[in-house]
C-alpha cells in the first residue's frame, strides 16, 4: 500500500500544518495575543503552579463543627421554649449527632413535638416510653445542608479572594466536602491563606459582669455563659471575658464594613441592614451602661461599655488593630462568615523564581534529549533516520498544539513526559525500519520490503502503544496535580506518535520513492 | 542520499536460553532482596505519603546550616532535617509530620517561618496533612495493582493467557526491583516516583510485547521448530530493535537526569533503572518464561510437519 490517495496526503499535511501553527502560538507573548481579533483562536498551553509559581491549597469543610453549632442553637431555642411552655425536662444537651433530653412527664411528648415543629420543621424526633427524647435532622436534610454549606463556603472563599485582588484564582469543589483553591503567582500566599482560613463569624454578646473569669477558669461557668479569650493586647485589659451565650446581633446582618480611623487609630466601621440595625438599637437601648463584647471566631476583639443607644444602624469596632489587620477584618466582614470552619489538608506553594528555574531546567533537558535522539537516529538509519526526525518534529508540534487546544496544564513532570515521549516515539520508527531491513535481507524487492515493513510492524506498534496508554490513563485517573500533567503529556504523546511515526514517515518515504526511483534502500 | 553510519549487519546468534537460569537466579535474588529491603529498611517516603512539611529556602549568603539547625531545634517540632539542595545558599528543610491533626502541620510551618525571619526567601513550601497522605498511599497502591492487571488483561486479550502471565510476572519483577532500588539507596519516594514506576510498567510491557509478538509470529511460521530454538530466534531477530529503542529512551532519560534539576532527580533515576531492568527482563525473564508456561501451538505437530513436507515437495 505504498500509495497515498490525494485526500489522505492533504489530510496529513493539514494536520501537520495545524500542529505547527497552534504550537507556534505558544511563542507569541501572551499580552500581544490578547490584542488579536477574536476570531483567531488564541489558545496557549497554560503553565502549572509548579512552573509559574503560586499556591495550591486543599481545604476540608469541617461539617461536624457546623452541625454541632446548629444543634447548640436547637438546644438554646428549645430551652427557652420549654421553659415558656412550663414543660419539665432534665439533661438537655447535644449528644454526638443529636440533641437529647428527658421529659419529666412522658405524656407531654406531643406538646414537645409541636414546639420542635415550630422551632425547626426539619428535625426528626423520637421519644422512648420513659420520656427520653432525641432530636436530629433527617439524613436527607443533613445531606442537603452539607451540600448547601459547601456551596456557600466556596462562594465566600471566592468573594474573599476576589476582594484581595488576586487574579485567575480557581476555586472548585473536590469530592464530598473539600475545596481546592489554586492561586497562581501571588506575592503573599500567607496573607491570602490567613484570609481564607478564618471562619469570620462575628457576634455581639453581652459581657456577664456578675461572673468572674477566675471562677470560669476553674470550671464554675454560670449556665448560659461562655468564656472567651481576648485579642486585645493593651495593658490593663483583661485577657479573657465571660460573656452571655445569647447573641444580641450577629455579623450576618452586616451590609458593609470598611477600615477607617478614629483618633488616628485604625478601626473598622460597619453598617447593619434594617433588621440588624433594629436589633442593635433595641439591644443597646436596654443595656446602657453595660459592656458588650464584639466576638470574632470565639475571641473577643473588644468589649466597650454602651454609653448610649446606637440607633443609626452603624458603628465602629475598636481593637488592637494595625492598618493591615483592620482592612483584613473589614474584608472578612464584607465577604461574610463561612458556614463551617475550613481545615487545610494540603498546601503546595512554589515561588516564581523556582518556577522559572524549573522551566529552564525542563526545557534544557528536553532540548538536549531531543537533539541526542535526532542525532542517534541519523547515525543509525541515515536518510531514513532523517525522515524519522522530521516526523518527530511534527510529533512535538502536534503534541504541543493538542495540549494548547485541550487547555491542558503543563507541569514539570509534564515536561519530563514530553522528553520521555520523544525517546519512545522513535520506537515506532525503529520497529518499522528494522522490519524493512529484515525483509530486504530476506531478498524481497525494495517496494515490497517497504510495504511489508510498515504492515507487519503496525500490529506490534499498536500493542506496545496501547499498554503505555493504559498506564497513562490510570495515572490520570488516580493521580493528582503534577502527576495528572505527566499522564496527559505521556498519553497525548503516545497518540500523536502513532500518527507521526507511521503516516508522516510513510508519506516522506513514498514521496522519496517516487521522486528518486532508488535502486537500493539506504538503510 | 546518505547511508547510516552504523549498521548491525548480521542477525546475531546469541543463545539467550542458555543464560535463562542465570537470569532467573539473578532476578529471584534481586526480587527477594528487594522485598527484604522493603520490609526491613522500608522506603524513604516523601511528604506526599508520610505527611509533613518541606520548605525549600534560599538564604542571602551561603547557608549556615549548623546555626539554622540550632535555631530550629528550639521550636519543639521534633527533628528538623536540613540538607543542601543544589546551590550553597539553598537549603531543604524537612519537618516530620506533627502530632495531632491537619491543622498542626500548618501551625508548625508558621513557627519555622517566623523564626527564620524575612531575610530568607521561601522558594517552595509543601505541607501534606495526615488525611491526604493516607489517601495518596491508597491511590498509589491501587494504581500500581490496576496497571499490572490491566496490562496482563490486554496481553491476554491480544495473545493467549500464557503470554499474559509471562508479561505480568516480568512487569511485576521490574516494579518490585525498582521499589527495592529506592529502598536500598533511600531515595525519596514520592508521587513523581510513583508516576515513574507506572511508566516503567508501561515501558517494560511495551518491550515484552514486541518480543512476544515476534515469538507468536515465529510460532506460526515454524510450527515444528523446537521451542527453545524458536525463542532464541525471536530474541535475536528483535535484538537490534531492542538495543536501539533502549538507547533512545535512555538518552532522553539521561538528559532529564543531568539537566532536569533536583525536583526530577528521583523520577529520572527510577526511569533509568526501569529502562535497563525492563529491557533485561524482556530478554531473560519474559521470553524464557514462555518456555515453561508453553502457549498452545495452533496445529498439532504431526500435521504441521506433514504440511511443511508437502510445502517443500512443491
Amino acid at each position: 500500500m505504498l500509495y497515498f490517495q490525494t485526500w489522505k496526503v492533504v489530510l496529513i499535511l493539514a494536520v501537520c500544518a495545524l500542529g505547527l501553527l497552534f504550537s507556534a502560538m505558544n511563542l507569541v507573548p501572551a499580552d500581544s495575543i490578547a490584542r488579536w481579533p477574536s476570531f483567531v483562536p488564541k489558545k496557549q498551553v497554560s503553565l502549572g503552579l509548579d512552573l509559574r509559581g503560586g499556591s495550591y491549597l486543599l481545604y476540608e469543610v469541617d461539617m461536624q463543627a457546623a452541625e454541632k453549632d446548629e444543634l447548640e442553637n436547637v438546644v438554646d431555642g428549645l430551652r427557652t421554649a420549654l421553659v415558656a411552655a412550663k414543660i419539665g425536662y432534665t439533661g438537655l444537651a447535644v449528644d454526638g449527632d443529636h440533641v437529647a433530653l428527658v421529659l419529666r412527664d412522658p405524656g407531654g411528648a406531643n406538646d414537645v413535638r409541636d414546639i420542635v415543629q415550630k422551632l425547626d420543621p426539619n428535625l426528626a424526633m423520637t421519644v422512648s416510653a420513659a420520656g427520653a427524647v432525641s432530636l436530629a435532622p433527617s439524613d436527607a436534610e443533613r445531606t442537603q445542608r452539607r451540600s448547601a454549606a459547601i456551596e456557600q463556603s466556596i462562594e465566600i472563599v471566592r468573594r474573599r479572594i476576589d476582594e484581595t485582588g488576586t487574579k485567575e484564582a480557581t476555586i472548585q469543589r473536590v469530592g464530598q466536602d473539600r475545596i481546592l483553591v489554586e492561586l497562581p503567582g501571588i506575592d503573599d500566599p500567607e496573607r491570602v491563606k490567613a484570609l481564607i482560613g478564618k471562619t469570620a463569624k462575628m457576634t455581639f454578646q453581652l459581657v456577664d459582669v456578675n461572673a468572674s473569669v477566675e471562677d470560669a477558669r476553674r470550671g464554675k461557668l454560670p449556665p448560659g455563659d461562655e468564656l472567651f479569650q481576648s485579642t486585645e493586647n493593651r495593658t490593663g485589659m483583661p485577657d479573657s471575658y465571660v460573656v452571655r451565650r445569647r447573641v444580641m446581633v450577629s455579623g450576618d446582618t452586616l451590609t458593609d464594613a470598611q477600615p477607617s480611623f478614629n483618633n488616628n487609630v485604625p478601626v473598622v466601621s460597619f453598617k447593619f441592614d434594617s433588621i440588624g440595625g433594629r436589633r442593635f438599637a433595641d439591644a443597646t437601648r436596654e443595656n446602657v451602661g453595660k459592656p458588650f463584647a464584639i466576638v470574632l471566631d470565639n475571641k473577643v476583639i473588644s468589649a466597650p461599655v454602651i454609653k448610649e443607644p446606637i440607633l443609626g444602624g452603624s458603628g465602629i469596632i475598636e481593637g488592637s488593630f494595625s492598618v493591615q489587620t483592620a482592612s483584613d477584618l473589614a474584608l472578612l466582614l464584607r465577604a461574610g462568615a463561612l458556614p463551617a470552619p475550613l481545615t487545610i489538608l494540603e498546601e503546595r506553594t512554589v515561588g516564581p523564581d523556582l518556577g522559572a528555574d524549573s522551566i529552564h531546567a525542563g526545557a534544557l533537558a528536553s532540548i538536549v534529549g531531543i537533539v541526542l535522539v535526532v542525532v542517534f537516529m541519523v547515525l543509525f538509519y541515515g536518510l531514513f533516520g532523517l525522515f524519522a526526525d522530521v516526523a518527530l518534529f511534527f510529533n512535538l508540534c502536534i503534541m504541543l498544539a493538542s495540549l494548547s487546544l485541550l487547555g491542558a496544564t503543563l507541569t514539570l513532570p509534564g515536561i519530563a513526559g514530553i522528553a520521555l515521549t520523544m525517546g519512545m516515539a522513535v520506537d515506532a520508527n525503529v520497529l518499522i525500519y528494522e522490519r524493512i531491513r529484515e525483509e530486504l535481507r530476506g531478498g524481497r524487492s525494495i517496494i515490497s520490503s517497504l510495504q511489508a515493513g510498515f504492515e507487519r510492524a503496525f500490529g506490534t506498534i499498536l500493542d506496545s502503544h496501547v499498554t503505555t496508554l493504559v498506564a497513562g490513563a490510570l495515572m490520570f485517573w488516580l493521580g493528582e496535580g503534577p502527576i495528572k500533567g505527566f499522564a496527559v503529556t505521556l498519553s497525548i504523546g503516545v497518540l500523536t506518535s502513532l500518527f507521526s511515526a507511521i503516516l508522516v514517515t510513510r508519506l516522506q518515504i513514498v514521496t522519496w520513492l517516487r521522486r528518486t526511483k532508488p535502486k537500493f534502500v539506504p538503510i | 542520499m546518505f547511508r547510516p553510519l552504523i549498521v548491525i549487519k548480521r542477525i546475531p546468534n546469541i543463545d539467550f536460553m542458555a543464560l535463562h537460569w542465570f537470569g532467573f537466579a539473578l532476578s529471584g535474588m534481586l526480587g527477594v532482596a528487594s522485598i527484604v529491603l522493603f520490609l526491613v529498611q522500608g522506603l524513604n517516603y516523601g511528604i506526599d505519603f508520610s505527611g509533613g512539611t518541606i520548605i525549600e529556602a534560599r538564604t542571602q549568603g551561603p547557608a549556615d546550616m549548623a546555626q539554622m539547625r540550632a535555631t530550629l531545634d528550639g521550636l519543639g517540632l521534633g527533628e528538623v532535617q536540613l540538607q543542601g539542595f543544589g546551590a550553597p545558599n539553598e537549603v531543604l528543610l524537612r519537618l516530620q509530620r506533627q502530632p495531632g491533626d491537619d491543622k498542626a502541620q500548618e501551625a508548625a510551618v508558621a513557627k519555622v517561618k517566623a523564626k527564620l525571619g524575612t531575610s530568607v526567601e521561601y522558594r517552595r513550601t509543601e505541607v501534606v496533612g495526615p488525611t491526604v497522605g493516607a489517601e495518596l498511599i491508597r491511590a498509589g497502591v491501587i494504581a500500581t495493582v490496576l496497571a499490572l492487571l490491566a496490562i496482563a488483561a490486554y496481553v491476554w486479550f491480544r495473545f493467549e493467557w500464557q503470554f499474559g502471565v509471562g508479561a505480568m510476572l516480568s512487569t511485576l519483577h521490574d516494579t518490585v526491583t525498582t521499589v527495592g532500588l529506592f529502598s536500598l539507596l533511600q531515595i525519596e519516594f514520592n508521587l513523581t516516583t510513583l508516576a515513574a514506576i507506572l511508566t516503567i510498567a508501561g515501558y517494560s510491557i511495551n518491550d515484552t510485547v514486541v518480543i512476544y509478538d515476534r515469538v507468536r509470529e515465529t510460532m506460526r511460521k515454524h510450527r515444528t521448530m523446537d521451542f527453545r530454538t524458536l525463542i532464541n530466534k525471536a530474541l535475536n531477530e528483535t535484538l537490534s530493535r531492542t538495543i536501539l529503542t533502549v538507547s533512545t529512551v535512555a538518552l532522553a532519560v539521561l538528559s532529564l537526569l543531568i539537566f532536569g534539576g533536583e525536583v526530577l532527580r528521583g523520577f529520572s533515576i527510577a526511569m533509568l533503572w526501569g529502562v535497563v531492568i525492563g529491557t533485561y527482563s524482556s530478554l531473560f525473564i519474559a521470553a524464557p518464561l514462555l518456555y515453561y508456561i508453553r502457549p498452545k501451538r495452533s496445529a498439532p505437530a504431526r500435521e504441521a510437519a506433514a504440511e511443511a513436507e508437502a510445502k517443500e515437495a512443491t
